[in-house]
């Protein structure tokens, strides 16, 4: 689960991780008000989308605008916060789409003496947390770890006894940092990889971090997101979930107990296992055609599973045809045509369905599935399934 | 012969008394019972507070420590639920548990981190979580698969997702090939054993010819799992890498299969193992012709 910026900054600054004065709103009044509470002469407004890369992301109603800007004035502030509010922000993590601003965040303007990267991800290498920065702020990390490797600092440290002082001047060191800011880098890091494990999060990124004039540490930005698993202790975390920017047939298949994945082809599918479905997407894709979702309806596969899920699938309309991959193992394939039968009659399928079995009682369910007397295209094997459903493709 | 289970095995469930626990526990019972007649391999189950209980003939402990005395068991099957899965992971360990197998699916990582940990002081091999479990054809099964598809044979299978094995163990079959062991490494971001450990058992198991590793997107432990092959198995390896379609960024119903950074590609894995002279299927419908293929090298 992912939060927004301003939520994150929240959440830092109450696990006592520095960051500058800010004031979430949602009008342009309110955003010309925030202007004149924080005392100006400068402030940033922020657009609050999920997605990153809002700074030079545009508006498509509005291509000159940008989706952070600095403003001098409540009026500038006013006019900027009208072609952004409710307007459709593109940016490089969006996709052509876009991303409808429904929140402002206006931040106090600052004295900037240099700007830094810090994230903290889960290192499956390592087995645990590692702290990373470099010194090459508001740069995109991945570009930076490609270009110059030397320029990334990585410092694993452990969950439970967190992030020692030491280790923080041992960043705070190789980044050039004075007396002043060291100080400063020992209290601000381990707060931040404190905060990292107490709230199970699979990562926090403050890109940039910026080092101010007077030597003070301070989160510009805040990208914060949760482990799923573990949101089952955190209340508080679950309570900041914005469905707007979540897709809405990726929740309600979630709240069904399914996990699915939309994508941009024409073909359907509906798999058990998480691993069978990938493959089942690759295997459309190897024989000609592309794969519309992911969708994994786990061991169970009972009649209301499989029916939300074909509904899910079918209310994409690129889907021309569907293909149901099934391994049947304790769960036996005539349970699972039993289901399939009940679900198709529930949806009224109006796209082709190539059905693919294999495993326990198989037999017997490709009888069943024969003496339906549906239109159900049957296959022998998954290269066979993956020709026939790219062939049931309108021309 | 083997690698993990074999007929010296004897197993608990942690979580018996749950209806997956139990179900389970009873098909792994009827399929050991089948391969071993006479012999009990599953021999009871820990559920806190339910210890002197019986559940449909399996002794319940109040505590791993308790049913392994009482029991002699060295294996623990785990179903506990998400939330306290960690720390039975860690009961089972401190009750010297030589392997511990955990099914479950949806632990928290930041708890996986600190049960790594745990375990570093520990002789207990953990296998999974969010895994299928571990199958000796034959022997007996710990976990979920459907035993019947796996034929005893001399193929090692190496797989971070459920189904997917089942779908190679079916192909294996079909072009005449069984399996010494296959054994679910699960697939979260966080695991107990990887790849290299096991291929490194594999190896050194006279009953195994031939290793089939099934991979999928998200993180690297293909690529070291490659270079782990070129520089220490002799043995003829197949693989397949399932999400060469998935899209960057989203996760692929399994915790760890995500493609981030620009990392963990399933085309660099398939890359890496293919520099190791491993046999690599673009089709996931050939992974049973891709290890015969190895095989004939």
């Amino acid at each position: 689960m992912k939060i927004h910026e301003y939520q994150a900054k929240q959440l830092f600054r109450a696990a006592g991780v520095p960051v500058p004065e800010g004031i979430v709103a949602k009008t342009p009044d309110e955003v010309s008000a925030a202007f004149q509470k924080l005392g100006g002469p400068i402030a940033v407004v922020k657009s609050q989308i999920h997605a990153g890369g809002r700074g030079k992301g545009q508006f498509k109603e509005h291509p000159e605008q940008r989706g952070v800007v600095l403003v001098r004035s409540a009026d500038e502030a006013r006019e900027n916060a009208k072609r952004m509010l409710g307007s459709t922000l593109v940016t490089i993590q969006t996709g052509p789409e876009g991303k409808q601003v429904n929140t402002l965040f206006v931040e106090q303007g600052l004295k900037i003496a240099r700007e830094l990267y810090l994230g903290i991800v889960v290192d499956r290498e390592v087995g645990g947390p590692v702290l990373i920065m470099s010194s090459e702020g508001g740069m995109n990390i991945e570009d930076v770890a490609h270009d110059t490797p030397e320029k990334i600092l990585s410092e694993p440290f452990d969950a439970a006894l967190g992030l020692f002082p030491y280790q923080a001047r041992k960043m705070a060191y190789k980044l050039g940092f004075d007396a002043a800011a060291v100080r400063a880098a020992e209290k601000f890091l381990p707060r931040i990889c404190r905060f990292f494990v107490d709230y199970d999060c699979s990562m926090t990124e403050i890109n940039p971090l910026v080092l101010t004039d007077d030597s003070q540490l301070l989160a510009l930005d805040g990208k914060v997101s949760f482990d799923d698993n573990a949101l089952f202790r955190h209340a508080d975390v679950v309570a900041l979930r914005d469905l707007s920017e979540e897709d809405p047939a990726e929740v309600k298949a979630a709240d069904t107990g399914l996990s699915y994945v939309k994508l941009e082809g024409n073909i359907g599918c509906l798999v058990n296992g998480a691993g069978l479905a990938m493959s089942t997407m690759d295997l459309i894709k190897l024989h000609g055609g592309e794969p519309a979702n992911f969708l994994d309806v786990g061991g169970g596969a009972n009649v209301d599973q499989v029916t939300e899920a074909f509904r899910i699938i079918l209310s994409d309309r690129n889907v021309k045809a569907v293909l149901v991959n099934i391994f049947g193992g304790i769960m036996k394939c005539d349970t699972i045509v039993d289901a399939l039968l009940i679900a198709y009659e529930k949806v009224g399928f109006n796209v082709p369905l190539v059905v693919r079995l294999e495993g326990t009682n198989v037999q017997k369910a490709r009888e069943m599935l024969e003496a339906s007397g549906r239109a159900i295209i049957t296959a022998t094997d998954l290269t066979d399934a993956a020709k026939k459903v790219v062939a049931s493709l309108p021309a | 012969m083997s690698i993990l289970v074999s007929r010296s095995t004897r197993v608990i469930c942690q979580g018996i008394t749950g209806k997956t626990g139990l179900f389970h526990s009873q098909q792994c019972r009827a399929y050991a019972a089948e391969c071993q007649p006479g012999i009990d391999v599953f021999v009871g189950g820990v559920t806190p507070g339910k210890g002197g209980t019986t559940v449909d003939g399996f002794p319940v402990f109040d505590s791993v420590h308790e049913a392994r005395q009482k029991t002699g068991a060295n294996t623990s099957m785990v179903f506990v639920p998400p939330p306290f899965c960690g720390d039975a992971i860690l009961e089972a360990a401190d009750a010297g548990m030589e392997l511990i197998v955990a099914i479950t699916e949806g632990i928290p990582v930041m708890d996986m981190i600190k049960v790594k940990r745990g375990l570093e002081k520990s002789k207990s091999r953990l296998i999974g979580p969010n895994c299928p479990g571990v199958i000796t054809p034959g022997i007996a099964k710990i976990g979920i698969m459907p035993g019947y598809i796996h034929k005893p044979g001399t193929i090692g299978i190496i797989s971070k997702s459920g189904t997917l094995t089942y779908e190679a163990a079916w192909q294996l079959g079909r072009v005449g090939l069984g399996q010494s062991t296959a054994v679910g490494i699960g697939g979260d971001p966080i695991n107990g054993t990887n790849y290299i450990d096991l291929l490194e058992m594999f190896q050194n198991d006279p009953g195994t010819e031939g290793i089939l590793i099934i991979g999928e997107i998200g993180g690297n432990a293909e690529q070291q799992a490659a270079d782990y092959i070129k520089s220490h198995v002799t043995k003829p390896v197949a693989g397949f890498i399932a999400g060469q379609t998935a899209p960057p960024g989203k996760r692929m119903g399994h915790a760890g299969a995500i493609i981030s950074g620009g990392g963990g590609t399933a085309a660099e894995k398939m890359d890496a193992l293919k520099a190791a002279s491993v046999v690599v299927s673009a089709s996931p419908a050939g992974m049973g012709d891709a290890m015969k293929q190895a095989m004939s090298r």
